[in-house]
């Protein structure tokens, strides 16, 4: 019964990728006021304690940053080429730019953890062992409280990414997308897209704010 | 749509006693073809269930609560206790019971049918919906008993992330897994309105209800994920103790009840949105008239969603937030009043030379047009910044939003169930049983809210457990009243049970009422419709006065008794 149901209340395939692609849509503005609440709590406290905020990001790591900022863009193309190739229906082609998309994508997750493993090492994880005792420690703190929740949901949205990622290239090397038939890719690329677009938010927040001062 | 009684419908009663052995209810009978069902009728029965479930669970919390305010130093239980009693009403009130109740029950049962569709357009994620709000709900209910908690639905920091004895973060947890099942909702609502409709089924052709489910939906997927960040940076704070919103670690107090309030104000408009549409239904049916004022209606309802983001401070005028903001949400806060009372009117509108059948749908639905009335027009003494500083706080405010939310929300809740019952189950229950409930429903409620109003004027704030003594008679005819309340509650499960088991078999159309719902068998096969509806008419589409008038004048007797 459960398969018959999934699709029967659609008219054509379309009509029903055309529905799905909405609920992808949809599903992303939820993310947008999900990760919006974070920023707007993360600008207010950045507010009220300039000083803490400031010592706090000349205590990040720009350079491993920066790579990952690259990194993440660069695997945002390739998705991109991969479903102009499938549009086509080069799957061969669609397989390279979404393997090429998936390394790219660990290879940001190694780093980032990399970049936690030091930033634990140098005990800036907010608690009773916290190393800033600059002007404003209390502000260097919940600076560091949004850098560790910010990017620990970044991270699981990446994984989660990377799950769906497998998915279609498993599916794609199955055979089971054409030029007609890719909503897979499609609605996963969005969503690929738009972990990509917190992180160029978070970028910033976390590195470049503040830290000239 | 045709007609309310015209022959057609007869033959589509005919046909549905002789096969509606074959429907949605009896076409699996295995514990798994419950538990793994897609079918949104089903899906809506498993969230009838967990509603019921919690709804009487929180109910009782509330019963215990006033028989504790029988005397003024506390009847029965501790200062501590009565602090956990009224935080786990609040927050299964809320979030488990009236932030789904409409949408996920009568909305995820009727909107497919009223759009002519075969189900919403994610039937997947419409069960997983489920799972995730029985977990959210497990997980709750395991803290609140555990240990319980003592900070009041709104956890409040610091008072929960620091000073709080019981279990804020698995609470937190479980009220942050139950914000992706309304999430999940309203995006499958949103998406089957758009997607779904049936050939000529056209946006203005839509039932109100349907386009209350929209703005309601609007609000679940646009305010819901902000809760969830807050309750995250709650637990985050609570864990770590870390102070993103502790003043003693440099947090901001006041940046936690903006970002709650983001929520919780539009969620308030989450549990009425649903209610309104509800009883926009039932009036026009049982005043046999088409509803006044249609686009008025529908628009109010988006009216209403769009204001309700904008008016969140009003929560915070006495927590030290500037004066001039104040002024605004105070402004934005009384237009909201607007699209709400442009609703009363346009419901005393239909009613307005109607032939007006006081069927039991009908009795929850005029008692709501009133109880709504009240709390709306007491919300606009809140909304006022002066009325505000002596009222906020006090059983004013308990008075006020449970006006809206019980005597509102809880009785369009339990009017739809009795309006869309026999469709649901294929049975009728009996009638004269649900007059009564429906009657005692309003003249209950009113007995034990009414009186809180004046406790509030006179100064008893809410949450405390004892009070001065010359505040006891209105509080005891106050717990009075929650005990009429209280059968008036328990009565239905009896008889909707009795009816399941030995209630008439229902026709398609028991209450002649136009509508795509009511032109398939009761209970409603599978696939909801054995051929597509095309849809020709407007919603509503009853005979004008004058037509039945000059009808009956011609036959010379009166219209049947829906």
């Amino acid at each position: 019964m459960a398969d018959i149901h999934s699709t029967f209340q659609y008219s054509t395939p379309a009509h029903r990728s055309g529905s799905s692609l909405d609920g992808m849509w949809l599903f992303l503005a939820t993310e947008v006021l999900f990760f919006g609440a974070l920023f707007l709590a993360w600008t207010v406290s950045r507010h009220y304690h300039a000083a803490g905020f400031a010592e706090a990001a000349r205590h990040t790591e720009i350079s491993l940053g920066t790579i990952n900022t690259v990194l993440l863009v660069t695997s945002s193309l390739a998705y991109a080429a991969g479903l102009a190739f499938i549009e086509q229906g080069d799957t061969r082609r669609l397989l390279q730019c979404l393997s090429l998309t998936g390394l790219l994508g660990i290879a940001f997750v190694c780093l980032k953890l990399l970049e936690w493993h030091d930033d634990f090492y140098e005990h800036l994880f907010p608690g009773s062992g916290f190393a800033l005792h600059g002007p404003d420690p209390g502000g260097a703190q919940i600076f560091f409280s949004f850098y560790f929740v910010g990017t620990g949901l970044h991270i699981l949205h990446m994984l989660a990414g990377l799950g769906l990622l497998a998915w279609v290239i498993l599916r794609a090397w199955r055979g089971a997308f054409s030029s007609r038939s890719h909503l897979a890719v499609e609605a996963v690329g969005l969503y690929w897209s738009f972990v990509d677009v917190v992180w160029l938010v978070l970028y910033p927040l976390i590195y470049v704010v503040g830290r000239p001062g | 749509m045709s007609h309310a009684l015209d022959a057609t419908a007869g033959e589509i009663e005919a046909a549905t006693v002789r096969d509606n052995r074959d429907n949605y209810l009896t076409d699996e009978w295995t514990v798994w073809s419950w538990l793994a069902t897609t079918d949104h009728k089903r899906i809506a029965l498993l969230y009838f269930a967990s509603i019921t479930f919690f709804f009487f669970l929180g109910g009782a919390a509330a019963a215990l609560m006033r028989f504790n305010l029988l005397t003024p130093t506390g009847a029965i239980v501790s200062p501590e206790t009565y602090n956990r009693l009224f935080t786990l009403h609040g927050v299964v009130m809320v979030w488990f019971f009236l932030v789904p109740a409409v949408p996920v029950t009568i909305g995820n049962f009727v909107t497919p049918l009223m759009i002519g569709a075969r189900d919403l357009a994610f039937p997947k994620v419409n069960l997983l919906s489920w799972y995730l709000f029985i977990t959210g709900g497990a997980i709750t209910l395991w803290a609140l008993f555990m240990g319980g908690l003592d900070t009041g639905w709104t956890l409040y920091t610091p008072l929960s992330s620091a000073y709080a004895k019981g279990y804020v973060v698995p609470v937190a947890v479980g009220i942050f897994i139950s914000g992706f099942s309304s999430i999940a909702t309203g995006l499958n609502f949103i998406v089957t309105i758009h997607r779904l409709r049936a050939p000529g089924m056209t946006w203005y052709r839509m039932p109100v209800f349907l386009w209350s489910l929209y703005s309601t939906s609007v609000i679940y997927v646009l305010a819901t994920p902000v809760l969830a960040m807050t309750l995250l940076l709650l637990a985050f704070e609570t864990v770590f103790r870390v102070g993103v919103f502790d003043p003693a670690l440099g947090g901001d107090p006041i940046l936690f009840q903006h970002l709650f309030w983001f929520y919780s104000h539009p969620a308030v408009y989450i549990m009425i949105l649903p209610g309104l549409g509800v009883v926009s239904e039932i009036i026009p049916v049982f005043a046999r008239k088409r509803l006044f004022g249609y686009k008025f209606v529908v628009w109010c309802s988006v009216m209403i969603a769009v204001i309700s983001f904008f008016v969140w401070g009003h929560h915070m005028f006495v927590a030290g937030t500037s004066i001039y903001s104040a002024i605004v949400f105070s402004l934005l806060s009384f237009m909201v009043a607007v699209p709400s009372a442009i609703k009363v009117f346009n419901w005393i509108g239909t009613l307005h030379k109607g032939f007006i059948h006081f069927d039991a749908p009908m009795i929850y639905a005029l008692g709501f047009v009133g109880l709504f009335t009240m709390g709306g027009l007491t919300g606009l003494f809140l909304a006022t910044l002066a009325a505000d500083v002596p009222l906020h706080d006090t059983y004013f405010v308990v008075a006020h939003f449970h006006y809206i939310m019980v005597g509102g929300m809880v009785s369009a809740f339990f009017g739809g169930l009795h309006y869309w019952w026999p469709k649901i189950t294929g049975r009728m229950y009996p009638e004269m049983w649900g007059r009564v409930a429906a009657a005692m429903i309003f003249f209950g409620f009113n007995l034990t809210f009414f009186p809180q109003f004046i406790l509030g004027y006179l100064g008893m704030p809410r949450r405390y457990h004892s009070y001065p003594p010359e505040f006891q008679v209105l509080n005891v005819l106050s717990s009075a009243g929650s005990t009429i309340l209280a059968v008036a509650y328990l009565m239905p499960l009896f008889y909707f049970a009795w009816s399941l088991l030995a209630g008439a078999r229902a026709p398609a159309n028991p209450w002649g009422a136009t509508g795509l719902e009511w032109q398939t068998p009761s209970p409603p096969p599978v696939q909801n419709f054995t051929s597509t509806p095309v849809v020709t008419e407007d919603p509503y589409s009853y005979p004008s006065p004058e037509a039945i008038q000059m009808e009956q004048a011609e036959t010379g007797e009166a219209r049947p008794n829906g």
